[in-house]
This record gives structure tokens, sequence and C-alpha cells, in this order.
């Protein structure tokens, strides 16, 4: 944790802590308290002053149909696009790991989508399923399926999991691929002895050995489709239809600036403060342990 | 034994075949945007649209950077990069120096202020948009490269990677440039530093990515055209009722923006690799 | 140039006490050797020195100042640490210039002095080069010529040779007790090694759990060792310990006393002659000498030592142990020396 010798001087720590230590006071600690006060009151209708009210916005906000109906979404969002990225991901990484030619080019050519903005990603997804000009939508229309996102549910969900997904692929490959170099060939040779399938192999040795990097990135996805997907969301559906892709974060964002329910916004801050305050501990406590003794 | 070599030869050549399968998959939405970015918006409109590029490609992109749709691609390119590179290069110097006070000195409270920048791993700014917009609007910072830049400074995560690095320094280093004369400044600049590099770098890459690719926070805080990052302008750039938005040049800006991480992680592989690796542990 | 005082040195770690008042006087010049087992205190005593360990209580002296207060820098000292410690993004010939840049000494000074050094030490032909370019020994040299540099005072030298092979270990010792003869600069060398000790030493400080044992040339400490512990320490084999009093006309000892005798000191003679019998167990001949081992008809297991080209005994045959009386060390029960 710190240094046989250390410096011994007063004033300099305090100096080189102070940058970091005012910007986390007044953008994180500042806030943060803000919300959390908010989160007691709610405004008059004209805005002049607000009135305080305990717990009722929480309570309010878990009887509220919407705010439920919300929690869903994310969970299913979040599943799907976990499931989806990290499947497409493993199978790549497999295929990888396997050919000895080209295996670093390979790596070059998926790396690079990681670097790809989610409302880029939402951008490009968007243009190819965009129902009026989509080149993938008019070509589902000549199969005889009519694709509209903007009015079914499904189709919306689908294409904004399909467009966080695709961001993702690259960042669980290189977990995957690194995992996979990690097994020793001898493991895989003994089993390949023993008259074992590749299918068989992969299931009973390979598989195994990758658990704590599939428990790892399963925590890291997680994070990512709660909370950076909102670029995904926002460019392609708006929350939409109705409300059928609103996950947590958008609905904090399109209450508090768009509908500019403080007081609501406020508690469901507070919400996904303790969501991610889960997600963190279970993050340290058990990814730490797993994936690096 | 010809039989397995033959064998082993097909299964090569299928995994090869996945391969380049799954990739031709995963870039198909690129190329779609770049014929898109290369052809007229007529030929869009009537689909289905060309499989192959056009001849317009110095147009639509002329286009979008000198005029662009609410403002020049040109200009928000500048804003993104000043953002990008201000996120970025602000906190590393912090994380840095910060990072060096908690490992190499011993004071009152250290303790406190490390679980003071721990707690900032839990709050994305996703969690407090509306009370930090209120903050940053109360300085008078929306609109602002400082508004942009000051909320998204503060980073556990690259303290934590180099209080890790740090640790790893033998302590010898730090005895012998005591014995040579060196104070904690001089050491920071002449030895701690210098030995940093590739953690900086590696770091560089990761942070720039971010910084670039943010959306909500620009989005909130930038209402004038002229401030708007890149990133978060392209979805400004659709018209809000039925026309048809102008594709070419969306797709142009798209492209745009993504050029500069994308280059980032091409050009330096290695590094964001290990600044991937790292920032995780 | 400068002599060197502990005066009752103590030193701890929040209430353990690790060195427990340390007094010894050393002169201008002198190389002197601290040994000991690890955990002994010894590295220790010398960062007290060096002014990267607070002093608990007592005074260190280097010439005519009390430097428990100042700055490593301001002690006029120079340090080796076992790892070397050099800064690995610099060239050699920078890591040799580095304190004197922060001491403001003027540019061409630094390559005038970097320059001497570099050619005492052999290494003018990596003054460019980068550590990792280094071999083990060169990176020692390069640690050494640090120290030289700066002039200063005193060098500390901190199990600077444990990190190499055996065979750049003896040469290395060579150099450095050649390099501090022309120097003349006080040294204080901190070893585990008791060959390391004995081969550099003016005089040795044997420490153990925090306390110095004795003080003394290395020859002397051998010949005439103040307590049991530095008996074991210095001399290898070590002195064997007898816990049954041979001497003819001596009764038993005292309880917890015993008697030391080296093992050249001890010649094998007829069955019956000697002082005791004795049953050989085995025999390690190391061409110069072999050594002999055994033990006692009273018990006790011993090492003699035999000149090489007498004809080692047979495992297992008995034998007469003959032993010089003034050669005989006793020890009373706190393994003290006593005289009877």
């Amino acid at each position: 944790m710190q240094k046989r010798v250390v410096f011994n001087n007063r004033l300099l720590p305090y100096l080189l802590l102070a940058p970091q230590i005012l910007v986390t006071l007044v953008f994180f600690f500042w806030p943060a308290g803000q919300a959390i006060y908010q989160s007691a009151f709610i405004p008059d209708p004209f805005g002049l002053k607000t009135q305080f009210v305990g717990l009722d916005n929480f309570r309010f906000l878990f009887s509220d149909p919407y705010y439920l109906a919300s929690f869903k979404t994310t969970v299913i969002f979040s599943s799907l696009v976990t499931l989806v990225s990290m499947g497409a991901a493993l199978w790549l990484a497999v295929m990888a790991d396997r050919v000895i030619k080209g295996s670093s080019a390979y790596k070059s050519l998926l790396v690079w989508p990681y670097a790809v903005a989610p409302a880029v990603a939402g951008v490009l997804w968007l243009f190819m399923f965009n129902p009026n000009v989509g080149l993938v939508a008019w070509y589902l229309g000549v199969l005889g399926y009519d694709w509209n996102h903007v009015l079914n549910d499904n189709e919306a969900m689908g294409l904004v999991v399909a467009a966080s997904a695709w961001r993702q692929i690259s960042y669980n490959f290189l977990f995957f691929l690194a995992g996979l170099q990690a097994i020793p060939k001898s493991v895989i040779e003994a089993a390949a002895i023993d008259g074992a399938t590749f299918a068989r192999r992969f299931w009973t040795i390979v598989f195994p050995l990758l658990s704590p990097t599939t428990f790892f990135l399963l925590v890291v996805n997680i994070v990512y489709a709660f909370f950076e997907t909102f670029g995904v969301i926002h460019t392609i559906t708006l929350g939409g239809p109705q409300q059928a892709t609103t996950i947590l974060v958008y609905k904090v964002f399109s209450d508090g600036f768009v509908g500019q329910d403080l007081g609501s916004s406020a508690a469901q801050s507070v919400v996904l403060l303790f969501v991610v305050g889960v997600l963190t501990v279970v993050q340290f406590r058990y990814v730490e342990r797993k994936v690096h003794y | 034994m010809s039989g397995m070599v033959e064998k082993r030869g097909l299964g090569t050549w299928l995994t090869h075949i996945g391969l380049i399968l799954g990739i031709a998959i995963i870039c198909f939405p690129i190329y779609m945007a770049f014929v898109a970015s290369t052809v007229t918006q007529s030929e869009i409109a009537q689909p289905p649209m060309p499989l192959l590029p056009g001849p317009h490609f110095i147009d639509n992109y002329t286009a979008a950077l000198t005029q662009g749709i609410n403002a020049p691609v040109m200009t928000m390119l500048v804003n993104s990069m000043v953002m990008a590179l201000g996120i970025t290069i602000g906190k590393i110097s912090i994380s840095l120096i910060s990072a060096y006070a908690i490992v190499y000195f011993k004071f009152p409270f250290r303790m406190a202020f490390f679980w003071m920048i721990f707690l900032t791993l839990m709050l994305p700014v996703e969690v407090r948009i509306v009370p930090t917009y209120e903050v940053v609007a109360g300085f008078g910072m929306l609109n602002s490269y400082s508004g942009l830049i000051l909320p998204l400074i503060a980073s556990a995560t690259a303290t934590f990677l180099f209080r890790q690095f740090f640790l790893t320094v033998p302590d010898e280093l730090v005895e012998a440039a005591r014995v040579d004369g060196a104070g904690p400044v001089r050491f920071f600049i002449d030895i701690l530093l210098p030995m940093s590099r590739t953690n900086i770098a590696a770091l560089f890459v990761i942070l720039f990515i971010y910084g670039w690719n943010q959306y909500l926070w620009p989005l909130l805080i930038t209402t004038e055209p002229e401030m708007n990052t890149i990133v978060m302008g392209i979805k400004q750039m659709f018209p809000s009722g039925d026309d048809i938005a102008n594709w070419p040049v969306i797709m142009a800006t798209t492209l745009m923006a993504m050029l500069p991480p994308v280059a980032v992680v091409v050009l330096m592989q290695r590094l964001f690799v290990k600044g991937l690796v790292e920032s995780e542990k | 140039m400068a002599d060197i005082t502990f005066n009752a040195i103590r030193k701890s770690y929040g209430r353990t006490e690790v060195i427990h008042g340390i007094d010894a006087e050393i002169a201008d010049g002198e190389f002197i050797v601290i040994v000991g087992p690890s955990g002994c205190g010894k590295s220790t005593l010398l960062r007290m020195v060096a002014g990267l360990e607070t002093i608990t209580s007592g005074e260190v002296h280097i010439g005519d100042r009390v430097v428990n207060a100042l700055e490593p820098r301001e002690r006029d000292i120079a340090m080796v640490f076992q790892n070397y410690a050099l800064y690995p993004h610099m060239s050699v010939f920078d890591n040799m210039a580095y304190g004197l840049k922060i001491a403001n000494v003027p540019k061409p000074e630094i390559a005038e002095r970097v320059a001497e050094a570099a050619r005492m030490l052999e290494l003018e032909p990596y003054l460019e080069r980068k550590p990792r370019q280094l071999s083990g020994g060169q990176r020692q040299r390069v640690a050494m010529g640090r120290a030289i540099v700066r002039k200063p005072a005193v060098f500390l030298f901190d199990e600077p040779l444990s990190n190499l092979d055996a065979k750049l270990r003896v040469q290395m010792r060579l150099e450095i007790k050649a390099l501090q003869r022309k120097l003349g600069v006080t040294a204080l060398y901190v070893t585990h090694d008791q060959v390391e000790a004995m081969t550099l030493a003016d005089r040795m400080i044997v420490m153990n759990a925090g306390v110095c044992e004795q003080i003394g040339a290395p020859l002397d400490v051998y010949a005439d060792p103040a307590t049991l512990f530095v008996a074991g320490f210095i001399g290898s084999p070590p002195m064997n310990v007898i816990s049954h009093d041979i001497r003819p006309g001596h009764g038993a000892l005292a309880p917890g006393a015993v008697i030391g005798v080296r093992p050249e000191h001890i010649d094998l003679v007829e069955p019956g002659t000697g002082l005791i019998d004795f049953d050989v167990g085995f025999c390690e001949p190391l061409g110069a000498e072999t050594l002999v081992h055994g033990v006692t008809a009273a018990g006790d297991k011993l090492v003699v030592r035999i000149d090489g080209e007498t004809r080692p005994p047979a495992d297992g045959v008995k034998t007469g142990l003959s032993i010089d009386p003034s050669k005989i060390m006793m020890f009373d029960p706190s393994g003290h020396r006593t005289s009877a």
C-alpha cells in the first residue's frame, strides 16, 4: 500500500491531491448529495418552491408501472446484449485461437469496433434498418417481412440490442482470446490423446477453464449495457416505441430533462447509485479474486 | 495418414472461412456507411441503395466539413479533439499526482482521501446527470470547453492504475534518488514520470477513446451548434419532421466521427490492449 | 573523509525494538564490515547512517557533525544497493551524473568526474547504454561509479554482491577492496556472508538479534571470539561445540556451559591415546583439506579438519582425538567467553 521510505513534506501531498479532490467534490459528491437531497422533495407546479415529501418519491417510483416496466426492459436489454456479444465473441475467439497463421491479423481486424462510440454504432445500424431507405429493411421487405422498428416493440429492442452488442464484441473477443491462449496446450493435447472430440474438449475442459474470464466479462457487459448504451438508445429509438426501449439510464434523462420531473429523476438517480454500488462490489469481490488469483 | 492431414487442412480452411465471415458481418455496417457517403441523396432515397461506392466521395465530405447541417463538421471535429485531449490530459495529470501523493507520502487523512477517490468509481456521469448539469450551469459553464471537460476529468480508474504501477517500482530507486539528493518533486519529474511512459501512453489511448466517444454529457451542456462535438452532433443532423435525412452527408460525418479513435486503436494496438487489460484490474 | 561514531543507537518500529543500543568508533579511511544473519538489524543500522531510517535514540556522528536530523544528501555519503537501484530510463552516464546534476556541479566537471570513474571501473565503452543492456557485473560497477563520482566522505554498501554469481562475487570483492584502498574513503559494508566479511574488513562488527556481539579485526575475531554466537558464525566449518569437559583433570561442566574447539585444532591419533575416543562417521575430501565428521565417546558431534594429503580414515573407524589445551575455549551458559 505504501513505500518503505516516504517523503515527509507536510504541505506537498495535499497540494498534489488538491486537483483531484476538488474535481471529485464539486462534480461527484456535491451532485450526488444533491440527488439524494432532491429525491426527498417535489417542486410545486410553478417551480417556485419545493416541498419536503420524505420517501414519497421512492414510494411513488416503485408503484409507477412505467418505472417498473423500465426495470424489466433494462433486465431484458442487458441480458440480450450480454448474451449476444459474449456468444459471438467466444465463437470468434475459439476460431482465432485455432488458426496458427494469421491469428494476430484477425485480432487487428476485430478490435477496432471498440473505438466506435455507442452513438455512432446506433447511427450505423439505424441506417441499415431505416424503414424507408435502409438496405437490410428493404431486403427483408423483398423476403416478405415488413420491418418497422419505429412501430414494433420487439424490432426496436432487437435493433438496439444488435447495435449495442456489435460494438462490445471486440472487447469480449480480446479477453476471451487472451483467456484461451492462457490455457496450457498440454491440457488440451492430453484430452485429445484421451480421444475427446473438439466439441467435447471444448465443453469439458476449455469452457470450465475459461470460466473466470467469462464471469469477469459477464459483469463488465452488464455494466456496459446498463450505463453506457445511452447513445445507442437515443440515436435509434429515443426510448420508443412508447417506452419499449426505455432503460433506466434513459428514463433518468427523459424524466429529468424532457419531463422536468426533478424529484422523480433524482430518486431514480439514487436507485441507480445503489445498483452501481452493488455491481462495483460484485466486480471487486469476485472478479478480482477469480480472475487474477 | 494422408486422410488425417487432409481432414486437418479442411478444418483449418473452415475456421478461416468462419473468421472471415464473422469479420465481414462486423465490418458490413461500416461498408454500407462508406457506400452511402459516396453516392447522392436521391440514390439512397430510392431503395435499394447501391452496393458499390459511387463517385461523390469528395462532394459529400467537402459538404460535410465546410457546411454540415447545423454546424460545419470541421468545427465539431475541433470541439471533439479539444474535449478528448482535455479529458485525457487532465485525467492523466491529476491522477498521476494524486497517486504519487498516496503512494509516496505519509500524512493525516491519507486513507480518507483514498476512499474518497475510490467512491467515484461508483458514480458514472449517466447516474448523476441532472444535479451535475445544475452544478455546471451554476458555474456558467454551459456551452464551454471547461464545462465539457472538467466534470469528466476525475477518475478513480486512472488513479488506481498509477498507484498500482508506483507500488511495483522498487523502493531502492527512491532511496537511491534521495541519497543522490533528489527531493520529492525532482524524484517525480526525473525518475518516476519517465518510468511511467508506457503506462501513460496506454492510458492515453483508452482515455482518448473515452473522451472522444462521450455522448450524453455534450448533448446536455452544448445547446449551441458551434459547441457540438461530432459524436453528439450526428444525431442533431437528422430532420425533426418527416423530411428525408441527408444520408450522404450524415454518413460522411459518421465515418469522420469514427476515424480518430479507430485510428488510435489500430495504430497503437499493443498499447491499447495493455491499457484495456490494466484498467480493468 | 570522515570518522563515524555510533553512540547508543536504538531503533524501534512501534513498540518493537529491533536494535538495542550499538556503540562503535570507526576511524577515517577504515573498511568496516557489518556482518550477521538475516534479520539481525545490520541493514537497518546502515540505513540509519544513510538517513533512510530515522534513529529512535542515540546519535550517529559523521566527522564532527551529529547527522540524526540531516537528509541523506546532507550527510556526505554515497550508497550502493543490493539490487543496484539504477534508474532504468537513464544511460550509464546519466545514472552516474544524476547526483552531481542535482548538486549543480558545472557540466564540464560532471563530464570529467564521470569519465574518471568510468576509467577506473572500465565502464568507458558502456556510458551510452541503458542499465538493461548491461550484465550483472557491469550494473554493479555502475552502481559503484554512481557512488564514486560524488566523492563522499563515507561509502555505504548494502549487500552489494549478493545478486552476482559466485565467480563474479569473488572478482568484485577484490575490486571493491582495491578501490576503497585507492580512494581512502571510510566504508561501511553490510553482508551476511562471513567470507566476504573476513576478506574485506579492516575491522568487522558482528551483529546478532539487534546487538553488537563483537568488534575487531577479522583474524582477531576468528582467533578470539567473544561469544559462542561469533564462534559459530565466523569460520567454516564452524567451531565445534562440546557439552562434556574432555580436558584431563577437570570435572563436569557447569550446566549449560560448553567448550569450543576449531576443527583445525584437533588431531586424529590412535584410539585410547588422545583426550577422548572418536567414531568416524564419514569424510568430505576437499582437496587441500579433508573434513572428518564423527561422534566422541561422550556423544558430542565433531568435525575435524586434517591435511588434504593425509590419507583420510575409513568410515566407521575408531580413533582418538588430541587437542592443544591452549586452543580450547570456554563459554558460560549465556554464551560469553570465560577463562576457566
